[in-house]
């Protein structure tokens, strides 16, 4: 075999831990969460990160779960930041203090993704199912603004907030946040689950464009404002990733390395483990990384398709969910052979949402 | 950034510096200047690079132009055109600021 030299991943994704005090039906974890018990030393982390770094990896994004469970957390953003990584923290902020930000800023950590459920409390405490949390949420955006640190908020849409979108990113320019993240629901591990309940109608779809368009004219050099749409309503899939194991790493808290947070669903192959291989051997050579790399592998219709390397045929867990197979060409797909299946499950949403099922610990389906 | 107005002009005379946050980095690896950012690294083309690494929060906008000029030996009006545009849309894309 031919060995075309595999360009080095642009960012880390390390999820330090599945433990979180909220419980949000649509978190992107897995529906199996990893205990604590399992989860990597902080030896084995300082490891990731260097090899990370040695690899290319530029920017290191700390996520979870909550990755402030985690108490090390500040050294291995001190690491990384030595190493010249550029650190990002995606926290829900409840577990976030006046002393623990100081240690954080201390230890270098560039930026902070924070979190929220939404603009109102009760819809957002009734969503993360953690009471309380909202007002905590705030104080952390207060804190980490006073800090100097630059702050972008996320907000995950669905069917019972998309209407509070324009109040959301007035919420952020408050706050003091230079970005704001509006952020469908991506629709795998818990959000999957949960789809009946949280998918919105195309019409709330096209409100909340128009709600976001309209904040960036009013916005305009105020707050950059981010935009992820659900993909079951577009014609054309997103590039998952930006590619499989072309720009992103994955790191689970048990050391698995995948090429998307939800690789693990992909059973054809062994699951790669940080703690018997390397980053670099892993990334160029782990079948799970060559299986969907490049364009190789693509079906028809992707195959002959002049978008294939736009968006790389989609997402391989979307495909995996939906059809059974994580080779086909990604459903939402206008060109799918099997997009009719999207159009149904969207035909088909309850007029009333069904009850939702929180992340928990032992309350996966099935 | 499609929907983004023209960037509003900087002045000579203007200190620039990098927002938190921000940094110019040497990619090792890649041997190529970077932009670090929040949550995105983009690639600084090698005229974006040059500025930059004149940007030290201390120098005016002038100084910057001055120096370049003479290390090309190029009309400074012609550098000064490049580097304020340069600077003006950095700023806007939160970048740099004033
Ligand atoms: S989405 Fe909610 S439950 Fe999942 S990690 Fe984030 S804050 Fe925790
Ligand atoms: S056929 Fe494949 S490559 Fe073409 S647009 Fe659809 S998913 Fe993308």
């Amino acid at each position: 075999m031919t060995h075309i030299p595999v360009p080095p991943p642009m960012s880390l994704l390390a999820e330090l831990t599945h433990r979180c005090p909220l419980q949000c039906p649509y978190c992107s974890n897995p529906l199996a969460l990893d205990g604590r018990e399992h989860e990597l030393t902080t030896d084995d982390w300082l490891r990731v990160l260097e090899q990370a770094a040695e690899l290319g990896v530029l920017q290191v994004h700390f996520s979870g779960g909550e990755p402030m469970a985690r108490r090390d957390l500040p050294d291995l953003v001190r690491r990384a930041a030595a190493l010249g990584l550029y650190t990002n923290l995606i926290t829900s902020g409840v577990l976030l203090t006046e002393a623990t930000l100081a240690q954080l800023a201390e230890a270098g950590l560039d930026h902070v993704q924070l979190s929220f459920q939404d603009v109102d409390t009760a819809p957002a405490e009734t969503m993360g199912g953690m009471p309380g949390a909202q007002e905590k949420k705030l104080a952390a955006a207060r804190l980490i603004v006073a800090e100097g640190m630059p702050l972008t908020t996320n907000f995950v849409i669905h069917r019972g907030n998309v209407g509070r979108i324009g109040r959301m990113l007035d919420l952020a320019v408050s706050l003091g946040a230079r970005r704001a993240e509006i952020a469908h629901t991506q629709y795998y591990g818990w959000g999957l689950v949960n789809r009946a309940a949280l998918m919105p109608s195309r019409a709330q779809l096209e409100e909340a464009t128009r709600a976001v368009e309209d904040a960036r004219t009013r916005l305009a050099g105020t707050l950059a404002i981010d935009y992820v749409t659900p993909d079951y309503y577009a014609d054309q899939p997103k590039p998952c990733m930006g590619g499989w194991g072309r720009r992103f790493v994955n790191i689970s808290p048990t050391g698995h390395v995948l090429p998307c947070h939800a690789a693990e669903t992909i059973k054809s192959v062994p699951i790669p483990d940080i703690r018997t291989d390397s980053l670099a051997a892993i990334w160029a050579d782990a079948p799970l990384f060559r299986l969907f790399r490049g364009t190789d592998w693509m079906p028809e219709p992707c195959r002959g398709c002049d978008l294939r390397e736009q968006d790389w045929g989609g997402c391989r867990c979307q495909a995996l969910a939906l059809l059974g197979d994580a080779a086909a060409t990604d459903p939402v797909c206008t060109r799918s052979p099997d997009h009719a299946r999207i159009s149904r499950i969207l035909a088909d949403l309850p007029e009333t949402p069904p009850p939702l099922v929180y992340r928990r610990y032992g309350n996966a389906p099935g | 950034m499609t929907d983004a107005p023209a960037p509003p002009p900087v002045a000579e005379d203007t200190v620039v510096r990098f927002l938190r946050g921000t940094r110019l980095q040497h990619d090792r690896v890649r041997d190529q200047w970077v932009i670090q950012a929040p949550e995105r690294a983009f690639i600084a083309d090698p005229i974006a690079a040059e500025i930059l690494r004149l940007v030290d929060g201390t120098r005016p906008v002038a100084a910057i132009i001055d120096i370049l000029a003479q290390r090309f030996a190029a009309p400074r009006p012609v550098i000064a055109h490049d580097v304020l545009e340069m600077i003006a849309s950095l700023a806007q894309r939160q970048v740099l600021t004033a």
